[in-house]
């Protein structure tokens, strides 16, 4: 873990020091035990085997293939890798926010709280989204709408899940806006969001997706539109708050530091598949994976000497029409054998809770 | 010491009302003189068409024959006691029958757009945010409308019906928006399409659906209020279509039925004696100047005003 730490400190340094402080660590676990109570399934989210597709004139582009994974109750599990590998459709498919055409899912099941989000009417969807389910977006500059303010915008979702009478739900916007530390909540509710800066107006977002008290925030690249100081703050912000509410995070990110600093877990994705999964100590210990070699080495380090190149992994991602039965990661991998072109490996076991996707280091590959 | 009281000061300064952008919109509006004089224009046209039977000196159709006779059996030129602005052929005083022809056009700028905002914001919106069949089904029924020679079919349509209930109702106005109105919603329809549509692949909107709002209010509470600058914009600038569409049904003796005096039907009988008295012709020819004028500077200043794209550029 010290090891990995250090590795992983240099890009994002302020984050990861703030958010691994103890205090943090143990309220996490008290929300993890707390989000237990009641719960119905043995996770909170169980995805199976999940394809999620898009019907292009160019052919069928398989964004997301056979994803399978776990979210426990109060449980921060992050989803990495970069742009284009289906990250964000794995989120939306969550949601079934998915745009629909071009893009379905083709097979498989999620299952939320014992419940099988696949299954549900388009109207018992629209319940559980915002009310159960919440979501932080990319860029709050415009997930906001401009013409409505932002007093309006967080009592949305009270009014249309909760049904709370007017006053109470006035007092319920003004305490999200307080704990989500913004000054002056009262008399801030009738401001428009041009009247917030953007760390500000992702504060909001955040007290959006924390209204009715979901069991589970999907956030997608929450600080990717904000500068490095306030992206600490936010994502500070987001476990303190989980962590309080006991709810569950599914976050999606493209910054490992992000991720070795908020999860539980990671998985790592990549051409649509998931590749690497782990315990973050496991994962940043002894990353098993190419892929998440060369995430982890193009991370910039605070003894890198000054003038060097960063280091970049080399090639660009396959275009995600009829994939070849082969390594999707081959072409960029620099330990490619004829294994991986004939055939696809499996996500298998390599210590407990730790799982990964390659030939070279299966007990009989050739990387040690 | 200073600076102290300056910090408290401004803290505990109540904040200011919200700068919504419909407020700042209006700021825009007012900045800009033509819109204002347009706006003052139809303000004047509003307070005349509303207040204009209580203020006139005579009931519109009354004859003042004794002032006719006196004169020779000709109009009254303007400037005559009793009468302001002078009498018709029989003696009815010009300026009440102005006023009564300002109450019509009003009521068609108004009532006309009315209907076109029923017919047009409705239809548009159902086809921007369901796209497919419906989105196909309405465009192409707003084609075969938007193919009609707009006149044609109002003038035929008022011809239809003139001899029923239908159009006599309202001294016939009722039959003039009908008709104005079912040529007039196509643009509306198509401008609100075109609004939903590049509006419902916004964020915020995704971002309404990932909170679970349901359609009904996305269209209504999210797409329909940031949609809105153009089509207020489209129908401010169709008031002085229908007004003018209004005018020419009456000039050519559709419409508003006598005696009814609609500014079309005042230009028609006056330009019988056009040579020998002009003031018969030229004032309501002026009221209507006036009146698109002040229309079509209003929808200007609005569309500047509602377009965020030109912010600070004049």
């Amino acid at each position: 873990m010290v090891s990995s730490e250090e590795e992983l400190s240099a890009g994002d340094a302020p984050t990861i020091v703030e958010l691994s402080s103890d205090d943090v660590l143990r309220a996490r676990a008290d929300a993890v035990t707390k989000a237990g109570v009641g719960r119905k399934a043995d996770h909170l989210l169980e995805v199976r085997g999940l394809s999620t597709h898009f019907f292009t004139p160019d052919g069928v582009v398989q964004a997301v293939d056979d994803v399978n994974f776990d979210v426990g109750y109060g449980e921060t599990l992050g989803l990495v890798g970069e742009s284009g590998c289906g990250k964000s459709v794995t989120a939306l498919s969550i949601a079934r926010l998915v745009a629909d055409p071009p893009g379905k899912i083709v097979a498989g099941s999620i299952l939320f709280d014992g419940i099988d989000v696949l299954k549900l009417s388009a109207e018992d969807m629209r319940k559980l989204r915002g009310k159960e389910i919440g979501f932080i977006f990319q860029d709050p500059l415009t997930s906001l709408n401009p013409t409505l303010t932002i007093g309006y915008q967080i009592g949305e979702s009270i009014r249309e899940h909760l049904g709370l009478p007017q006053k109470a739900a006035k007092d319920r916007i003004i305490e999200l806006l307080a704990k989500v530390g913004i000054p002056r909540p009262a008399d801030r509710l009738n401001d428009y969001p041009h009247q917030f800066s953007g760390g500000m107006r992702q504060r909001v977002m955040i007290a959006i997706a924390l209204s009715c008290d979901p069991k589970l925030i999907l956030a997608d690249e929450p600080t990717t539109a904000l500068d490095v100081t306030i992206q600490a703050q936010i994502l500070e912000l987001i476990q303190v708050l989980s962590s309080e509410f006991g709810t569950a995070v599914l976050l999606i990110t493209h910054d490992l530091g992000i991720a070795a600093g908020m999860c539980d877990r990671v998985n790592v994705m990549y051409a649509g598949r998931i590749v690497e999964t782990g315990t973050v100590d496991t994962l940043f210990e002894n990353p098993r994976m190419p892929y998440a070699w060369g995430l982890l080495d193009s991370l910039p380090r605070i003894d890198d000497v000054r003038g060097d190149r960063l280091r970049t992994i080399e090639g660009l991602p396959p275009l995600l029409i009829n994939p070849p039965h082969a390594c999707r990661f081959g072409p960029r991998c620099a330990y490619i054998r004829d294994k991986c072109r004939e055939s696809e490996p499996e996500l298998t076991q390599r210590e407990a809770g730790h799982m990964a996707r390659c030939w070279a280091t299966e007990p009989e590959g050739w990387i040690e | 010491m200073a600076t102290n009281t300056t910090v408290v000061g401004a803290r505990v300064a109540k904040p200011k009302a919200s700068a919504g952008p419909w407020r700042e919109a209006a700021g825009r509006l007012f900045k800009n003189k033509l819109a204002v004089l347009g706006l003052i224009l139809v303000s004047l046209l509003l307070f005349f068409g509303i207040f204009g039977p209580f203020l006139a000196p005579w009931p519109y159709q009354v004859q003042d024959l004794q002032a006719v006779f006196a004169n020779g059996g000709r109009p009254l030129p303007p400037l005559s006691p009793n009468h302001i602005l002078g009498t018709d052929q029989l003696g009815r005083d010009l300026l009440s029958r102005l006023l009564d022809g300002a109450r019509i056009s009003v009521t068609v700028a108004f009532v006309v757009q009315l209907v076109i905002i029923f017919i047009g914001v409705p239809l548009g919106a159902l086809a921007g945010w369901y796209a497919g069949l419906v989105d196909s089904g309405l465009m192409r029924l707003t084609d075969i409308f938007y193919a009609f020679p707009d006149l044609l079919f109002i003038i035929l349509l008022s011809v239809v019906f003139r001899e029923t209930p239908f159009g006599q109702a309202l001294d016939g106005l009722f039959l003039v928006f009908v008709a104005i109105g079912l040529v007039g919603w196509v643009t509306v329809a198509r401008l609100t399409r075109g609004q939903i549509l590049s509006l419902k692949e916004t964020e915020f909107v995704e971002a309404a659906r990932a909170i679970g709002v349901s359609d009904r209010n996305i269209v209504l509470r999210h797409l329909l209020p940031n949609g809105m600058g153009p089509i207020i914009v489209a129908i401010t600038l169709g008031i002085p279509t229908a007004i003018l569409a209004e005018a020419t049904l009456a000039y050519i003796g559709i419409g508003v039925q006598p005696p009814r005096a609609s500014w079309g039907s005042l230009i028609a009988e006056g330009q019988k004696s056009l040579r020998a008295d002009p003031h018969l012709v030229t004032f309501p020819a002026i009221c209507i100047a006036l009146a698109l004028i002040g229309f079509t500077f209003l929808g200007d200043g609005l569309r500047d005003a509602l377009d965020p794209k030109l912010k600070g550029k004049q």
